[in-house]
């Protein structure tokens, strides 16, 4: 494993009552004393050096395809603000600064795994799939956007916050059950949700029964307004997993290349049949919770300035770039290639009529009931007097 | 007298009360430096600290398990739920505990609680913040379900919840947060709960309704009365557990006719209930079938579709004009 910074976390230090030394003598000095080491692991630094004798092995090809992923991530976050700010969609919570998290460890899965995301994760549902104009229509209250062809394995976005972790487990158990023995499933959720008891079940259920799920952390710092201290007084969220018995790291979540590492290795142990993970990712929130949220009441500015240059993206291409991997006439191309892209995913939202009214009364059941086509009938009789009406 | 919006009379109400009584505190997600996402707890943390308003966890089962013991130890929690769709994590320390402690104990301990929580659509938002449950809260008996419509009875029966003896669930219509301002008396008393209030006398239908429904309702009202040479009768529920058949009861007597207008699906709703009352107390003063405007059975739609499957001006006055033809 690789380990630039080891931290080691004592769990004995609590809060006064009774002192440590008052309390060592109950101890039962035969067993071993609850001192832990929480890994935090870096593999390029700010500059995009690489700090650590253990590269990733990962070719040029998808260096290449994962830093192009993480620049299609930060284009469509830019045009959603706008988009959002324009009036054209609704609320959207942003994903700025978090596209090495996202595209990095959905760079690390393959077909047959399954992507539990939150809200946060964008760039991860881009690379599994997800057409660029779905996350608008999304954003724009059309249930249209929340799905996709070829998207079974990609859960759509789950907003009560940290339910989707125990959906994680029953898939992880259920592919297990089932004889998948290359699935495993990837989870993504914020600092936030490690105060919900639904984390705590489901790293325990995911312990207990040692099945292949990888749960990530977005630490960006800052659950809405709540900053991190006050959320949880752990020094470090990975070091929850101990509780659990399984292992925590934590990553420089601005380093895709830590983050692969730390999910392939996740991934890998996974597929072995060796359980669970949790890897915290260090972030932080650049920018609003969401395009309805104002942080000037509760963030202080100079925060935000540090963690802006830590940005993962020009880390990435700095190593691309040394590694002669990439160039300026590269980055150009891209760049035309993305908003081409995007601007096609704008039109090709907004010239989406096909909204069927009734479509709500089709998915309640998947049996009919007379009871639900009386409403639906209603519904649309109603409908016709109000267009009539005026 | 100050003109102000629902959101402002809120506010006023927790700050006169926390400023009356020490005992009364407030918890909840971004309640205190932020003020609430809708600033409804807006500058009380500045006022009565962090420990009187508490920015919790993020754990809604954690906040009103908390607020339980808090209430059984002398303190009156005012919990928020960020909004009513992430309030069914808490859904079991209400039915398990705080509806019961008074039975189990037999009067012994007692859990003086109030979970405020935003709810109802018409406002642009995401899954989970749309919906209008409020039959999920009145189905659990120990419980008091109240739900304001203006400034002022938001104010007042809020005060009232917090001086009451039992958990009050006070939904806040988040689509009249900030929809108009009244004026609002500065010496504002308690409005007693389990009472309907009749906004308006009438003598040829009564209609039914309450929280963000008032505001189509109401002018469908008046539509029909410029329209008709008709009396209506418009009652604002505002307590919707328990229910004040009194209420309900007299005026259907006297009009022998209603509609009632709810937001939340049909079935099981309050709207099923006042029916039943009727049919329990004014029966055979009936002239004709009790009409219910309703959203419908469906998983509430993301916002494209939401304004198709709230209830309407349109819909409301046919309803009353079918009613009073009938
Ligand atoms: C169960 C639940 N409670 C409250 C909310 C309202 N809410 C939405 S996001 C959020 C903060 C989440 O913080 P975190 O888990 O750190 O994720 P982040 O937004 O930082 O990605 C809250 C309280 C919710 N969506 N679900
Ligand atoms: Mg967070």
């Amino acid at each position: 494993m690789k380990t630039t910074d080891k931290k080691a976390v004592k769990s004995a230090k609590k809060s006064s009552t009774p002192p440590e030394s008052a309390a060592a003598g109950s101890f039962d000095l035969s067993k071993p004393s609850p001192v832990f080491t929480i890994t935090h692991m870096q593999i390029l630094d700010e500059q995009g050096n690489i700090n650590h004798v253990d590269e990733p092995d990962l070719k040029p090809e998808k260096l290449k395809q994962l830093y192009e992923a993480m620049v299609l991530a930060r284009a469509v976050d830019d045009r959603l603000l706008k988009l959002q700010r324009q009036g054209r969609i609704g609320t959207v919570p942003l994903c700025k600064g978090h596209e090495a998290i996202n595209c990095a460890s959905t760079l690390a899965m393959n077909d047959d795994d399954w992507f539990v995301g939150s809200y946060r994760d964008q760039g991860g549902r881009l690379m599994r799939g997800e057409p660029i104009e779905n996350a608008m229509l999304y954003y724009n209250g059309c249930e249209e956007g929340a799905t996709f062809p070829g998207g079974e394995r990609t859960l759509p976005v789950s907003i009560i916050i940290g339910a989707q972790l125990l959906h994680a487990v029953g898939i992880a158990y259920a592919a297990r059950l089932r004889g998948e023995t290359n699935t495993a499933v990837v989870c993504h959720f914020g600092d936030g949700a490690t105060s919900e008891g639904d984390f705590h079940e489901a790293l325990n259920f995911a312990s207990v029964w040692q099945v292949p799920v990888v749960f990530i952390c977005t630490n960006n710092q800052w659950a809405i307004s709540l900053p991190r201290e006050k959320q949880t007084r752990s020094q470090t969220i990975a070091q929850k997993a101990i509780a659990y018995e399984m292992p925590g790291v934590q990553v420089d979540g601005n380093d895709a290349l830590a983050v692969y590492q730390a999910t392939h290795e996740a991934l890998e142990r996974a597929r072995r049949g060796e359980g669970p993970t949790l890897i915290e990712a260090v972030t932080y929130r650049v920018l609003m919770h969401t395009t309805a949220d104002d942080p000037t009441r509760y963030q202080e500015p100079e925060e935000l300035a540090n963690w802006e240059a830590r940005d993962p993206l020009p880390r990435l291409k700095n190593y691309l770039v040394q590694k002669k991997l990439w160039d300026d006439s590269q980055q150009e191309e891209l760049d035309a290639r993305v908003k081409q892209q995007v601007d096609q995913a704008v039109a090709n939202f907004e010239s989406r009529t096909d909204f069927k009214p009734d479509a709500p009364f089709d998915y309640v059941f998947g049996t009919e009931h007379h009871r639900i086509e009386e409403q639906r009938a209603e519904f649309l009789n109603e409908l016709n007097k109000e267009s009539a009406d005026g | 007298m100050v003109k102000l919006n629902m959101v402002q009379a809120i506010n006023l109400a927790l700050d006169g009360e926390m400023a009356r009584d020490e005992n009364v505190i407030t918890l909840g997600q971004d309640v205190g430096v932020n003020g609430g996402v809708f600033r409804v707890t807006d500058g009380l943390y500045k006022k009565y600290g962090e420990e009187r308003v508490i920015d919790t966890p993020l754990a809604e089962s954690g906040i009103l398990g908390t607020s339980i013991g808090m209430a059984l130890a002398g303190l009156k929690p005012v919990a928020e739920m960020q909004f009513s769709g992430f309030s069914y994590l808490m859904l079991g320390q209400l039915e398990g505990h705080a509806s019961r402690l008074r039975s189990r104990t037999q009067g012994m301990m007692t859990v003086p609680l109030v979970v405020r929580m935003p709810y109802g659509g018409g406002v642009r938002a995401l899954e989970h913040h749309s919906e209008s449950h409020e039959a999920t809260f009145a189905h659990v008996p120990g419980v008091k379900v109240v739900i304001p419509s203006t400034p002022s009875n938001a104010r007042a029966l809020l005060m009232a919840a917090i001086r009451d003896p039992d958990p009050v669930v006070f939904m806040e219509p988040k689509r009249s947060y900030r929809a108009f301002r009244e004026n609002v008396d500065e010496n504002t008393e308690p409005m007693e709960l389990g009472k309907a209030q009749v906004v308006q006398e009438g003598t040829d239908l009564t209609v039914i309704s309450w929280g963000a429904m008032m505001r189509p309702t109401l002018q469908a009202v008046d539509a029909v009365q410029n329209k008709h040479n008709v009396n209506l009768e418009l009652i604002d529920l505002l307590t919707i557990s328990p229910m004040d058949t009194e209420t309900i009861a007299e005026s259907v007597k006297k009009t022998g006719r209603c509609v009632v207008v709810q937001e939340a699906p049909r079935s099981f709703g309050p709207s099923s209930e006042i029916v039943a009352t009727i049919n329990d107390h004014a029966l055979m003063y009936l002239e004709a079938p009790v009409r219910r405007v309703t959203g419908f059975d469906v998983v509430m739609p993301f916002f494209e579709r939401e304004l198709d499957y709230i209830p309407t001006e349109g819909r409301v006055i046919r309803a009353i004009e079918e009613t009073l033809e009938f």
